[in-house]
């Protein structure tokens, strides 16, 4: 309880003690930091006519192995709100269920419905206090009171507001759609078309992108997750002739039970035990 | 300057990804590579070929580096053409096994970013893989697999082909019990298992199929995502 005043710790922001110590241990002691669940991803959306339309592929990689070959990278904000995550899966995972549960306590307190710049604003001042060392790079969209929105969140904190956006390693790719076929004014069915074609194109040239399309469409008052839209890579070649194994591949060479507990024989009572 | 650099902040190597099969049977050798080619997150091309015919009963399959492969296939036919016409006759399997390995260490301090498996039929017909290092360190074996997604598909083969042990006397064949229809099933399989896992195989497997009638060619289609 003596202890002074300049030995408390900070109250906010991230410490760097151990990201210092990290450093110099992977530089001098050879140990390094384990390798972490990298969704290397193609997530875009748009702004259509009537709201908002998200997309992602659904490969997660560790290096140069899928680790997950159908996960789901469109998040839940609030009933209004959703956000594609890239970068670190677990960072992307925290950081949106970290908002969306300070969404919806926001929304009991006012009872109104959550606004995406809420979201935005909660998402972007968590990014910058952690100086980017929480890797989520997030396409944000919604359709609130004031109508629809599209945002990108990078993970130093910056954001942009766009009516068309990208992110992830297939970002480029997908850019590349947008950029020669988005219009103002799209129809909901031209939408989704030119997002699935937009992840199709992360699918197949960035090699950090792949499987299969997740879309979610937002309008004003209703949502539609469409979960694996399209289906582009099913498995090619599949032998005809199959793996069997005979039974006793594994020659069994002791066996010794041990019983977990002792049998106990229970003396029947007759009446007394029915009810 | 207080601390000048002295060494180059550039590599002269890249990977560009890819996996090599090759098993080995009693009359025959099957030969196989995917055809993706890339760099980083990058594919360069979807249709290259890692196979190369250097006889006729002789194919090397490699992956790594693209231009070190290239000039390693270039040295080596060169030197089998000299072969030839030193000799008036094709170099065996076998010989050419030995030609990489040297071509191999004579690089060793500047090594061919190349993981090569060599197949073909050796002098009595029968089915031979040579399997290798980066600076030639070689063997032959049965069946062996090189490249990004090797360490997927070499428990698959052990487990179905596995390769009796070496120190068993008298020496066993190396040689795989599968007929040619089956070890090329088996490849197509592993390829197709690799293309799921393995970011850098993909696109296409080409599989080159060497017996007593000559050599045969199949391709079969893989994920291009």
């Amino acid at each position: 309880m003596s202890k002074s005043a300049i030995e408390l710790p900070p109250k906010g922001g991230f410490s760097f003690d151990l990201c210092r110590r990290n450093a110099m241990l992977s530089t001098k002691g050879g140990v390094h930091p384990p390798s972490y669940r990298k969704t290397g991803t193609t997530i875009v959306g748009l702004v259509f006519k009537d709201g908002v339309i998200l997309g992602a592929d659904t490969r997660a990689t560790e290096g140069p192995i899928v680790c997950d070959k159908n996960c789901e990278k469109i998040h839940y904000m609030a009933p209004n709100i959703y956000c594609c995550g890239a970068g670190t899966a677990a960072d992307t995972e925290a950081v949106t269920d970290m908002v969306s549960s300070q969404l919806q306590l926001h929304r009991y307190a006012t009872g109104r419905e959550s606004r995406v710049v809420t979201a935005l604003t909660l998402l972007k001042s968590h990014l910058f206090s952690y100086q980017g060392y929480v890797s989520a790079a997030l396409v944000l969209g919604g359709v609130d009171i004031t109508g629809p929105h599209l945002h990108t969140i990078y993970p130093h904190g910056s954001t942009d507001t766009l009516p068309f956006a990208t992110m992830g390693s297939g970002s480029l790719a997908a850019m590349a759609i947008f950029e020669s076929k988005y219009k103002e004014g799209l129809t909901r069915e031209e939408g989704i078309q030119l997002v699935a074609e937009a992840i199709c194109s992360g699918i197949f040239n960035d090699l950090g992108s792949g499987s299969n399309v997740d879309v979610c469409v937002i309008t004003k008052g209703h949502k539609e997750y469409l979960r694996n839209y399209q289906l582009p890579n099913p498995r090619t070649y599949v032998s005809s002739r199959g793996y069997s194994f005979a039974k006793g591949q594994t020659e069994v060479l002791t066996t010794k039970i041990v019983p977990l507990k002792e049998k106990e024989e229970a003396a029947e009572v007759g009446d007394a035990m029915e009810e | 300057m207080a601390n000048p650099k002295q060494h180059a902040n550039w590599s002269p190597y890249d990977n560009n990804g890819g996996t090599c099969v090759a098993i080995a049977g009693t009359d025959y050798c099957v030969i196989a590579a995917d055809t993706r080619m890339s760099t980083g997150y990058n594919i360069l091309t979807r249709d290259y070929s890692k196979i190369c015919k250097l006889a006729d009963k002789c194919v090397l399959a490699s992956s790594g580096f693209q231009a070190d492969v290239k000039a390693l296939q270039k040295v080596l036919s060169a030197r089998h053409l000299i072969y030839q016409h030193q000799h008036n006759k094709q170099m065996s399997c076998p010989g050419m096994g030995q030609l990489l390995s040297n071509t191999l260490y004579y690089k060793r301090f500047f090594p061919y970013y190349a993981f090569n498996v060599l197949g073909g039929l050796d002098a009595e017909g029968k089915g031979c893989v040579f399997t290798y290092d980066a600076v030639g360190s070689y063997e032959r074996v049965g069946y062996s697999t090189q490249g990004s997604g090797s360490s997927l598909i070499m428990p698959v083969l052990d487990n179905q082909l596995k390769s009796p042990s070496p120190l068993l006397l008298p020496a066993k064949d190396a040689v795989t019990p599968l007929s040619e229809a089956e070890a090329v099933d088996l490849v197509k399989d592993v390829f197709a298992s690799a293309a799921e896992r393995d970011i850098y195989t993909g696109d296409r497997v080409e599989i080159v199929i060497v017996n007593a009638a000559g050599i045969r060619r199949e391709y079969v289609e893989l994920r291009k995502d």
